[in-house]
């Protein structure tokens, strides 16, 4: 029989939207404040932890190992291991599964897993021409070859390359993540009104979320060093309307597109943990499981597909399982773009779609907006892309409790053609 | 036959290495720290012969121990002797032996890791090289001044010549100690190297033959104009700032330290007996005994903390104000982990913007060293940190209900063995602790605003209170490299019962017609770091009308200026506006008036009068002690020796006869 993997507990920062230069916090520091309260009100301590694993997309250049970085930021102490995974927008989701999976190898029995992305302190970078340029310039030995070497540089050379298009951008086809979901409302026929209509119901279930206080329980409000609180998510609009929403232009494909910034999920920083345990340490412990990840699968598509990667993913452990999708109690489906879950709720609702590309007769249906998404997504609270894998799974969690559910699945689309589900079950 | 390659004496070890190198260590023996007595200097005598028997190609002075290089003279020995003769002879002795050893034919090299001070840095500034180890611990310093002496061994004539006169002048008026790095950027150091490649480095430097640094052309020209025609202007320049801040009547050294340095080329043995900076002169100055007396007190209350090291690992801090956010950064700062709690994490966050301003100010810029901090401190508003203390202190208002509640709820959470603690300054111990199962288990530990500057803490016993849970509280004290100060649970305990009829007789004098500014004046000029009237504005006109009440009972009458100026909202230099207008931080203040010495006389005599009460009452144990409390806990002026020692030398007690140290 496999090892049990127990959810004990877990914690986000808020998720803060990036707006001109870089935020207040970095990466580290937003995984160390969170990680830190979260460990503070278990029973052990966080030098007792098996390991630390975290996800993160593009984490600083002098910290590539964030997660013995953070580790140790935390108080884990010397003798705690730390590592970082990287799967693109699932990368906290990935930080799961590898705790999972170590878990049920009996190599773990209990780890802090999660996920982390700072995209506003993304840095900008010298073109690959520039760089060439300054390795000459590094290597001149005089002022007369200082000079050539100056009059040689091209002043285009100078132009930064912004990090954070790069990273949004697939390096296979040469597509920006909002073109890939251009591709997804082009299949499906998806207008720009469906788009935004989504977006604003997003906003309006994450604003009345925070206000019934269901968001308020899983964050730990950070503090910046001048004194500013930072208690809620910030990207969320109050007055998001369809008629203002379009008002924006197309960003992806300028002029003739469909996909605005305001029908997409926010660039944003933010930071999520759970506290994953074995059967073994929860009883050598005391710890309360609220949960338990049951099965978890991960599955790939053509790249210029990526936003469908959820239902390949997540039709393996509906068929394993024998569930239909409205046989789960609660659904997260994360909100890369409004267009790309919309297309994802129409492959599972289309035959011809299930057939060809999941092996599948008949289409299985897809799950009805009650059950989805019901606290709203990434398009109202931010896509910290490293982060987010982890959020749908302690979110999903906390919605079962709340609602009295038993199952749900968190599922994700993944730069580069790829999909995360991830089952999870309460524990009474 | 092999050469002898090891040599050692009961202090110092000599090791030849086989190309000649020479590595000399100092471990004074049955000692924590080197302190250079005559004992170890009549060794280091015979050392310097041993080596000039056999010369060897250099020479490495290092420290055997392994805390710190050398504390500097050995100030027991130096406070025992009782004439002048005798402390000449001492001072002679190291003056002689640090010029031969200057004048040795082989390059000398200090290594310097951890404290460098006094007779310590002379030592190493009479070495060719000096070579400091980057680590916080190393900081060297000629602080014989703070103790109302001089450096005698050569430091006023070499620290100029080595970092240039306004350079050394700065550190020996001031007593101030530089660390590794900031001694490379002077020239006091050649160089500052990480522990791993310090031996290494040591070797290469020793036998380098390099000149210990090169001074670029310009500094050359303006080293010479200085020692030179610029001498007697950049003394005068010296007094002038030192009477800024001091008297030459209360505190000679500084004054005597420029006169050696412009008029004897730093020497203290060659100014004639008459003169003011004469070691004759310094000797017989009640100031220097006072000092050496301050230096004995300080030594003891933090001999407090010997038997009971306790350094938690995490503290929880009840109350983020100003007093508990200070408490908490404090505990961060000294690398311990700390949750802060308070009722909603608005009321935390501005305790952690003091908390990075602290940081940033003491790390100077190691923004690692900074972030680390920040992340030990952890913002609590859920008291999740209660349960994992072991160590709990309680900074709430000063309200005996609130107080209560808060450390019910806190013995039902905390574990056994933390110890718990109150930071109250008015209300009874006792009353607190009633509101526990184990009254035993409360502690008053009592700091004093601003928690990062003021030195004493003090450590309250209630009548119940357990005394191994005081020797854990004191041990944490001086693990925060504070001052404890065992005091019994009594109104006001020992700083706030003398510093209250104090603060009142100024209110006094000011409700009589005499201005804020002349009062203040006359007690600084006294030898307080901060007037009466000035430290009310300070402390809040509430806050001194409540712990008034307190110390006092609802009985006593508050001055009626001060209670008007309550109703109107001026508490002083938190709202603005007290007895003085505040801009910036700064009191606002207008001329002084003349005033004579009684006035000062006069509101001293209450905290006299209350300092001896604290005595008697055994609030703390011996006059010593009140002397300690008061000086570190107020900064009531050191060169008296504390008001207890003051008014036995004014003939003014009854108690505390005793001999004073010295």
């Amino acid at each position: 029989m496999t090892r049990e993997v127990f959810i004990i507990d877990g914690a986000r920062t808020p998720f803060l939207k990036a707006r001109t230069g870089p935020g207040p916090f970095s990466a580290a520091d937003m995984a160390t404040a969170a990680g830190s309260a979260l460990l503070l009100r278990q029973p052990f301590a966080p030098e007792q932890l098996d390991e630390v694993i975290l996800g993160c997309a593009s984490p600083a250049a002098d910290e590539v190992n964030i997660g013995r970085v953070v580790a140790l930021r935390m108080g884990c102490g010397d003798a705690v291991p730390g590592w970082t995974v990287m799967r693109n927008c699932a990368s906290g989701m990935q930080a799961l599964d590898s705790a999972v999976a170590n878990i049920r190898l009996g190599r773990s029995e209990l780890v802090l897993a999660g996920g982390v992305d700072a995209l506003s302190h993304a840095p900008l970078l010298f073109s690959e021409a520039m760089t060439r340029w300054l390795a000459n310039w590094f290597a001149t030995r005089n002022v007369g070859q200082k000079l050539r070497a100056l009059k040689s540089l091209p002043l285009r050379h100078l132009a930064p390359v912004v990090g954070i298009m790069k990273g949004l951008t697939d390096p296979v086809i040469g597509q920006l993540m909002g073109q890939t979901a251009e591709n997804l409302a082009f299949k499906f026929g998806i207008t720009r009104a469906e788009m935004d209509a989504f977006a604003v119901h997003s906003h309006q279930r994450v604003v009345a979320a925070q206000d019934a206080g269901h968001y308020a329980d899983e964050i730990v409000p950070l503090i910046g060093r001048d004194g500013t609180v930072f208690a809620a998510d910030d990207g969320v609009r109050h007055d998001s309307s369809v008629e203002a929403l379009a008002k924006l232009k197309p960003f992806f494909d300028k002029k003739y597109g469909r996909i605005t910034p305001g029908n997409s999920s926010q660039i944003s920083d933010g930071a999520a943990w759970l506290v994953l345990a074995s059967a073994a340490a929860v009883e050598r412990h005391g710890l309360q499981p609220r949960g338990r990840i049951v099965d978890s699968q991960w599955a790939a598509l053509a790249p210029a597909q990526m936003g469908l990667g959820p239902v390949h993913a997540a039709m393996p452990i509906l068929q394993r399982h024998g569930l239909a999708p409205n046989d789960l109690d609660v659904w997260e489906l994360n909100e890369a773009f409004a267009a790309q879950v919309i297309a994802c709720l129409r492959a599972f609702d289309d035959d011809d779609y299930c057939r060809q590309h999941l092996g599948v007769e008949a289409a299985p249906g897809a799950p009805d907006m009650a059950r989805l998404n019901v606290d709203g997504g990434a398009v109202a609270l931010g896509h910290p892309v490293g982060a987010s894998g982890a959020r749908i799974v302690l979110h999903l969690l906390n919605v079962l409790h709340r609602t009295g559910g038993q199952r749900g699945l968190a599922s994700i689309c993944i730069g580069g053609g790829q999909g995360g589900a991830m089952l999870v079950e309460t524990v009474q | 036959m092999s050469p002898i390659t090891q040599q050692t004496w009961q202090h110092w070890r000599l090791r030849y290495e086989d190309d000649g190198l020479a590595w000399l260590e100092i471990d004074c023996a049955g000692a924590a720290a080197n302190t250079l007595s005559s004992e170890v200097l009549g060794e280091f005598s015979q050392v310097l012969d041993a080596l000039d028997a056999r010369a060897p190609t250099a020479l490495v002075i290092a420290s055997g121990k392994g805390a710190g290089f050398i504390a500097g003279a050995d100030i027991d020995e130096f406070a025992s002797f009782d004439s002048v003769a005798a402390a000449r002879g001492f001072v002679e002795r190291g003056w002689s032996l640090l010029n031969r050893l200057a004048a040795v034919g082989y390059p000398t090299l200090a290594l310097i890791r951890g404290h460098c001070l006094g007779g310590g840095l002379e030592l190493a500034l009479a070495c060719r090289y000096r070579l400091a180890v980057d680590e916080p611990g190393t900081r060297l310093a000629l602080p014989e001044v703070m103790l109302g002496i001089v450096p005698g061994w050569g430091g006023i004539k070499r620290l100029p010549a080595t970092i240039g006169p306004m350079a050394a002048l700065d550190m020996m008026l001031t007593g101030k100690s530089v660390d590794g790095r900031k001694a490379r950027r002077l020239g006091l150091v050649t160089d500052c190297v990480p522990a791993r490649v310090m031996d290494a480095a040591a070797r290469i430097m020793v036998l380098s033959g390099a000149a210990p640094r090169k001074l670029a052309v310009p500094e050359c020209v303006l080293r010479y104009v200085i020692n030179g025609p610029l001498r007697g202007k950049l003394a005068d320049k010296a007094r002038k700032q030192t009477a800024a801040k001091v008297v030459r009547e209360n505190y000679p050294a500084p004054y005597a330290i420029i006169d050696i340095w412009e008029r004897y080329d730093g020497n203290v043995l060659a100014v004639p007996a008459g003169e003011p900076a004469a070691l004759e002169a310094l000797f017989a100055s009640p100031t220097t005994r006072n000092l050496l007396r301050v230096f004995f007190l300080q030594e003891r209350l933090k001999a407090f903390g010997k038997d009971g090291a306790f350094s938690p690992r995490h503290v929880h801090v009840v109350g983020a104000g100003v007093m508990g956010g200070d408490i908490a950064a404090l505990c961060a700062l000294r690398g311990m982990r700390v949750t802060l709690q308070d009722q909603t994490v608005e009321r935390i966050a501005p305790a952690i913007q003091r908390a990075a301003k602290l940081f940033e100010r003491r790390y100077k810029g190691d923004a690692r060293r900074v972030r680390f901090a920040l992340d030990r401190l952890i913002p609590d508003s859920q008291a999740q940190g209660v349960a994992h203390a072991e160590l709990i202190i309680e900074a709430i208002s000063e309200n005996l209900e609130a107080k209560r509640s808060v450390f019910a709820e806190l013995e039902r959470h905390a574990r056994a063995d933390a110890v718990l603690a109150t930071n109250t300054s008015s209300l009874r111990l006792e009353d607190i602790a009633c509101a526990l199962q184990a009254p035993q288990r409360l502690v008053g530990i009592h700091f004093f605003n601003p928690v990062a500057q003021l030195p004493l803490v003090e450590v309250v016993h209630g009548e119940a209170s357990d005394p191994e849970v005081l020797r854990r509280a004191i041990g944490f004290v001086r693990a925060l490299d504070k001052l404890p100060l065992p005091v019994k649970s009594a109104p006001g305990f020992l700083v706030n019962a003398v510093l209250g009829p104090y603060m009142l007789e100024a209110l006094r004098c000011v409700e009589e017609g005499c201005a804020p500014e002349t009062v203040d004046a006359a007690l600084v000029r006294f030898g307080m770091p901060i007037g009466p009237v000035e430290l009310v504005d300070t402390v809040g006109l509430d806050i001194a009308v409540a712990a008034g009440e307190a110390l006092a009972g609802a009985g006593a009458k508050p001055p009626p200026r001060l209670l008007k100026l309550v109703a109107e909202g001026k508490l002083g230099r938190k709202s603005g506006e007290g007895y003085y207008r505040w801009v910036e931080g700064k009191a606002q203040k207008g001329e002084a008036g003349a005033f004579a010495p009684e006035l000062a006389d006069r509101i001293l005599a209450p905290l006299l009068a209350a300092a001896e009460r604290c005595v008697r009452e055994a609030v703390v144990a011996d006059a010593d002690l009140a002397d300690a409390g008061v000086i570190f806990g107020t900064g009531f002026a050191p060169h008296t020796g504390g008001p207890l020692q003051l008014a036995r030398s004014l003939g003014k007690t009854r108690i505390g006869t005793e001999p004073g140290i010295g």
